[in-house]
C-alpha cells in the first residue's frame, strides 16, 4: 500500500491505496467522487475525464499514486455547488447531453479545450473531442455546446452565469 | 366529450431539459454508484471458447482467496441457476433450447458464464477467478449461418438436433404471378452486418434484501423495470410482490438493455442465498461479448417490376442469427422487420420467409430499430439497384410506386393500415434543403472530368412501425406480454402534481416532455409536476420504454389521465363554487364560472380541498388522482426523407460524408429540441453501420472487436453536423397526432449511405458495397468491377 495526498474538487483526501489502483477507481471507491465514471477499460471512451493540475486526463489511464501531491478537478467541482460553469450551461442550452452518461468526460475536455482554445472552430472542436465518445446524441449538439460555451466565455463570467 | 381547455400550452416548446442539472453536476446515481454496506462483488469467470465441453470444473480455489465469501459453478449453485428467458415463441414449432445462467457441461459461446466468484472487494473477486480450475474440450464452432443449416454441421445444440431455431413464412397475395407478369426482376443478397448496441454505461446490477420484510431491491442499468421484475420472479421463483426493481439513472440503452440477463437472475438469487448485497458490474470488454447483439442477416432480397417501373411484387428470404441462445425477444426481432420490407410501396405480393439459425456466437436481439433496420436497408438498396436496372431517376421510381398522401388511410400487401403521411411534402422539403439538383449537377460534372474522387447521392425514404403495440397483435403474433402503457396522475395538497408513469427513460428526457403534456393538460408551470419513473416500488405499472413507444403509448396515458383528473376536480370545484358542473371551464390551470370569471378555484385548491375533505360533494372521496392504462388503437407510422452526399476517393476507397439533411414525419411534437436530438442521435448510429461498426468473428468464434479499441464507435472527428428538418402529419390513431421519434434516424440513415457510396461509383461497374463501408472494402469493391485485383 502506498500513502498518497490528493486534493479533489478542493478537498484534501489522504489514504492508502493499492499501487494498481487506477485513479478513476480511487475518486470513485475510496472518496466517493461517483460523479466521473468508468465507460471502458481500453481509454477509448473518455468518459472519466478529469482536470490533473489543470489538464484534461482520463482518469483511467492514470493511477493514483501518479496523482500524489496533485488537485484533481472532476465534473463535481467545476462550479460551486449548483453554480454553473459555462460550459454546463451551453451544454444544457444546447441539448449536448442525452443520456449524460459521457457528459462528465465530455465537460472536462471540453473545459480543456477551450483553455487552450478559446474560439475553436467546428472542425477543431470536432478534433479536439476526438477521444471522448457519445453514443446519443451523434455529436451534433455537443460541438454546438462547445461552440456556445466558447461564446459565453468571452462575454465574461457574467453572461454564463445561470 | 371535451374533458379540458387546452390553455397556454407548453407542448410543442423546445423547453430545456429538467433532466440535465444533475447530469451535469456530477449528481447522478448510476447503478454503479451504489455501494451498500456488506456488499459483496460478482465475478464471472467466462468461456474463452465458442463452443466446447466442460471437461473439469473446480471452484475450490478460489474459496482459499483472501476476501472471497463464495464460488459457485453450475453444479454448485443447483436450483439456483435460473434459465434465461425468451418471450416470443414466434411459432408453433420453434426450437427453445434452455439457457441456464451458468452453462451446464458445454459452452456454447465465448463469454458464456462458467463459474462465479463473490468477494469483498471487485478486485478480490477478480483476482480469485485465477484460482478456478477448469478444463475444456474444444468442439468445432458454428459460425456461418448457411453452413450451420447444412448436414453435417456441427449442432450448438445437440439435444434439438438442428441448427435452425424456427421458419417463418408470411405469403402475402401470389408473388409467383407478379414474377410472371413482370419485365424486370432485380435480385440481391444484402448482409446486414452483426452489431454491438454499446451504450456508454456499461450494464450494473446491485440486488439488496432490505432487512424490514421479505423484499428485495434489485436496481439495474435496465429499460425495463417492470418486464424484468415479471421476469425476475418467473426466475427465481421469488414472489413477485417481494421484488423491487428500480432503474436509477441509466446510461442509453437503444436495445441493449431490454433483457433479462444472466447476471440480473444471478446477482439477484445470490443475494437471496447469502442474505446480504450483490453487486457486479460489467467491463467494457464483457460487455462487447456479453451484452446481446443486434442485426446479423443474411437477406435475399428479389423485386418484380414493370419496366416503366411499377413495382408489381417483393420477395425477401432471410437467415437470421439468433446466435448461441434464445434472450428476451431474440426470436422475434426479424418479424418486426417482416410487416415492413414493402415499406412506402404499393405493390400487388409480397413473400416472406425467414429462418432463425444457432450459431456459437454471442446472442442476438433487439437494436435500435430491431428488425426495422434491417428491412428498411434491404427495400431501399434493392429500389435504387431496380432503378439503375431500368434507367430510371431513383427518386423518380420512388414518386412512381410510394403511397400517395390522399390514399391514406393505406392498407399494406403486408397487413398493416398506415393512418396518415406524406411522403411527398416530405421528400419536397428535403430535397430543397439539399439542393438535389445542384448536387446531381456537380457529380455529373465530376463523372465526365473524371474525377478521381466521385460524388455520390443517397436517398432513402422510409416508414417504420412504431409505438409499441396492440396487445391483441401482439398476442397474435405469439409475443407473450402486451403493450399498453399506464399514468397516475396526482394533484397534491401544496399545488404540486406528481405524473406516475409506467415508462423508463434512459437518456430520452422523459421527465420533460411528460411535463410539458401534463402542463398542457392541467395548466400547472412544468417546474411543479414531477414525473415519477423506472422504480416498481413508486410506478407499479408500466411497460417500459423500447420500440419508439413511450411517447406513442406513454402519452397517450399521460393525456388520458390528465384529463380524468381534471374531470374529478371540476366536480370538486363545482361543489366549491355552488354551481353545476357544466357551469365550469377550465382555463390555465382554474375553474371559472362561465360568464363570472371573478367566480373561479385553481387546481392547486381543489387538490386541498380534496386533502381536507372538510367540504367535498356527497359520494366524492377524499384525495385527488386519476389513473389510465391505455392499449394503443394501432401501429403508429413515422417517415421521412433521408438524403446524403458522399465523396468518394476511388483511388483510396475512402469516404467523406460531406452533407446529411433529413426531414423526419413523427407526427405531433411535444418537445422540438428533444426530437432533433434524438434524430442527430439515431442518423449516427444508421451511419455508423453504413461505415463504421461490424462485430467480427474468426472462425473458431473469437470475437475480434472485444474491445473500444477494436469496436469502431464513431468519434466527433468522424461525423458532420446534420441538417434536420420536419414535416407535421399526426398520426390519427393516437390521441396526441405524435408517432415516435426514437429509432427514424437509424432506421433511415444507413440505405442513405450505402445508396450514395454505390451511386458514386455506379458508373466503374460497382453495384453493391458490403457494411462497414471501410476504404478497404470500397477499393475492393470498385478494383472488382474494374475485373482487377480481389
Amino acid at each position: 500500500m502506498a500513502h498518497i495526498s490528493v486534493k479533489v474538487d478542493g478537498t484534501s483526501y489522504q489514504g492508502e491505496v493499492e499501487p494498481r489502483k487506477l485513479l478513476v477507481h480511487w475518486l470513485r471507491e475510496d472518496i466517493g467522487r461517483v460523479g466521473t465514471v468508468v465507460g471502458c477499460d481500453t481509454s477509448n471512451c473518455g468518459a472519466c475525464t478529469v482536470l490533473l493540475n489543470g489538464r484534461s486526463v482520463k482518469s483511467c489511464s492514470v493511477l493514483a499514486v501518479q496523482a500524489d501531491g496533485c488537485e484533481v478537478t472532476t465534473i463535481q467541482g467545476l462550479a460551486d455547488g449548483n453554480d454553473w460553469h459555462p460550459v454546463q450551461t451551453a451544454f444544457k442550452e444546447c441539448h449536448g447531453l442525452q443520456c449524460g452518461y459521457c457528459t462528465p468526460g465530455m465537460v472536462m475536455a471540453a473545459v480543456d479545450l477551450l483553455s487552450e482554445n478559446p474560439t475553436p472552430s467546428e472542425s477543431e472542436i470536432r478534433e479536439g473531442l476526438e477521444g471522448n465518445l457519445c453514443r446519443c446524441t451523434g455529436y451534433h449538439n455537443i460541438v454546438k455546446s462547445v461552440s456556445y460555451a466558447a461564446d459565453l466565455m468571452s462575454a465574461g463570467p457574467a453572461k454564463g452565469a445561470k | 366529450m371535451t374533458a379540458a381547455v387546452e390553455t397556454d400550452t407548453a407542448i410543442g416548446k423546445p423547453i430545456r431539459r429538467k433532466e440535465d442539472a444533475h447530469l451535469l453536476h456530477g449528481q447522478t446515481n448510476w447503478t454503479d454508484n451504489i455501494q451498500l454496506p456488506g456488499t459483496v462483488h460478482m465475478a464471472i469467470l467466462r468461456s474463452p471458447m465458442a463452443h466446447a465441453k466442460i471437461t473439469k470444473l473446480d471452484v475450490s480455489g478460489a474459496l482459499k482467496q483472501p476476501g472471497v465469501v463464495a464460488a459457485y459453478g453450475a453444479k454448485e449453485l443447483g436450483d439456483l441457476n435460473g434459465g434465461v428467458p425468451c418471450v416470443w415463441p414466434v411459432t408453433d414449432d420453434i426450437k427453445m433450447p434452455a439457457f441456464p445462467a451458468l452453462a451446464i457441461d458445454k459452452v456454447r459461446q465465448v463469454g458464456d458464464c462458467v463459474a462465479v466468484v463473490l468477494a469483498t472487494s471487485v478486485a478480490a473477486a477478480v483476482d480469485a477467478l485465477d484460482s478456478i480450475v477448469v478444463s475444456y474440450e474444444q468442439l468445432p464452432a458454428v459460425t456461418d449461418m448457411e453452413a450451420a443449416l447444412g448436414s453435417g454441421s456441427a449442432l450448438v445444440h445437440d439435444e434439438i438436433e438442428t441448427n435452425a431455431c424456427y421458419v417463418y413464412k408470411m405469403p402475402c397475395g401470389d408473388y409467383e404471378a407478379s414474377r410472371a407478369k413482370a419485365d424486370v426482376v432485380v435480385a440481391r443478397r444484402f448482409i446486414n452486418q452483426r452489431l454491438i448496441p454499446t451504450f456508454m454505461e456499461p450494464r450494473s446490477v446491485v440486488a439488496a434484501p432490505m432487512g424490514m420484510s421479505d423484499e428485495i431491491t434489485i436496481w439495474s442499468a435496465t429499460q425495463i423495470p417492470h418486464v424484468l421484475r415479471v421476469l425476475l420472479a418467473l426466475v427465481t421463483g421469488i414472489p413477485e410482490n417481494n421484488l423491487r426493481v428500480v432503474a436509477p439513472d441509466v446510461g442509453g440503452g437503444f436495445g441493449g438493455k431490454l433483457q433479462c440477463y444472466r447476471e440480473e437472475i444471478l446477482v439477484t438469487n445470490l443475494a437471496k442465498k447469502l442474505g446480504r448485497p450483490v453487486k457486479w458490474t460489467e467491463t467494457r470488454s464483457e460487455n462487447l461479448v456479453a451484452t446481446h447483439h443486434g442485426r446479423d442477416q443474411i437477406q435475399d432480397i428479389e423485386i418484380a417490376a414493370t419496366k416503366d417501373g411499377k413495382i408489381l411484387g417483393l420477395k425477401v428470404t432471410l437467415l437470421a442469427n439468433m446466435g448461441a441462445y434464445l434472450q428476451i425477444i431474440t426470436p422475434g426481432v426479424p418479424l418486426l422487420g417482416m410487416f415492413m420490407y414493402p415499406a412506402i410501396y404499393k405493390m400487388d405480393s409480397y413473400d416472406f420467409t425467414c429462418t432463425g439459425v444457432f450459431t456459437n456466437k454471442t446472442p442476438t436481439d433487439a437494436y435500435r430499430g430491431a428488425g426495422r433496420p434491417e428491412s428498411t436497408y434491404a427495400i431501399e438498396r434493392i429500389v435504387d439497384e431496380l432503378a439503375a436496372e431500368i434507367g430510371m431517376e431513383p427518386m423518380e421510381l420512388r414518386k412512381k410506386n410510394w403511397i400517395k398522401h390522399e390514399e391514406f388511410p393505406f392498407t399494406t400487401v403486408a397487413g398493416l393500415t398506415y393512418d396518415t403521411g406524406n411522403y411527398e411534402a416530405a421528400t419536397e422539403k428535403a430535397l430543397a434543403m439539399f439542393d438535389y439538383d445542384g448536387l446531381r449537377a456537380e457529380q455529373a460534372q465530376r463523372r465526365a472530368s473524371g474525377d478521381p474522387v466521385q460524388l455520390g447521392i443517397g436517398i432513402s425514404t422510409f416508414t417504420e412501425m412504431c409505438g409499441l403495440a396492440p396487445s391483441r397483435t401482439l398476442g397474435a403474433l405469439k409475443y407473450v406480454a402486451g403493450g399498453w402503457e399506464h399514468c397516475t396522475v396526482r394533484a397534491l395538497p401544496t399545488g404540486k402534481i406528481e405524473v406516475v408513469t409506467g415508462t423508463s427513460p434512459h437518456g430520452q428526457g422523459h421527465e420533460t416532455a411528460w411535463s410539458q403534456i401534463a402542463s398542457s393538460i392541467l395548466g400547472v408551470p412544468v417546474e411543479d409536476i414531477e414525473v415519477i419513473h423506472s422504480d416498481t416500488g413508486r410506478a407499479p405499472y408500466g411497460m417500459d420504454t423500447y420500440g419508439s413507444r413511450s411517447l406513442a403509448v406513454g402519452g397517450q396515458a399521460i393525456k388520458a389521465a390528465s384529463e380524468r383528473l381534471v374531470e374529478k376536480a371540476r366536480v370538486i370545484a363545482a361543489h366549491q363554487l355552488e354551481c353545476s358542473a357544466s357551469d365550469l371551464e377550465f382555463v390555465n390551470g382554474s375553474f371559472q364560472v362561465k360568464g363570472d370569471p371573478s367566480k373561479s378555484q385553481a387546481l392547486g385548491a381543489v387538490a386541498f380541498e380534496a386533502f381536507t375533505a372538510h367540504n367535498l360533494p356527497p359520494g366524492v372521496e377524499p384525495t385527488l388522482q386519476a389513473e389510465a392504462t391505455i392499449d394503443p388503437e394501432d401501429f403508429s407510422y413515422p417517415h421521412g426523407t433521408h438524403l446524403a452526399a458522399l465523396e468518394v476517393d476511388t483511388e483510396t476507397g475512402q469516404v467523406k460524408l460531406r452533407k446529411y439533411v433529413c426531414v423526419d414525419d413523427v407526427g405531433m411534437q411535444v418537445n422540438p429540441m428533444i426530437v432533433e436530438g434524438q434524430v442527430h442521435g439515431g442518423v449516427a448510429q444508421g451511419i455508423a453501420q453504413a461505415l463504421f461498426e461490424g462485430a467480427e468473428y474468426d472462425d473458431d468464434g473469437n470475437l475480434l472487436t472485444a474491445s473500444l479499441a477494436d469496436y469502431l464507435i464513431p468519434s466527433a472527428a468522424d461525423l458532420p453536423s446534420f441538417e434536420t428538418g420536419s414535416t407535421v402529419t399526426p398520426s390519427t390513431t393516437h390521441p396526441l397526432g405524435t408517432k415516435g421519434v426514437g429509432e427514424a434516424g437509424t432506421i433511415a440513415s444507413t440505405p442513405a449511405i450505402i445508396n450514395g457510396i454505390v451511386d458514386a461509383l455506379r458508373h466503374l461497374g460497382v453495384t453493391d458495397v458490403a457494411m462497414p463501408a471501410a476504404p478497404q472494402t470500397v477499393w475492393r469493391a470498385i478494383q472488382t468491377a474494374k475485373g482487377g485485383a480481389k
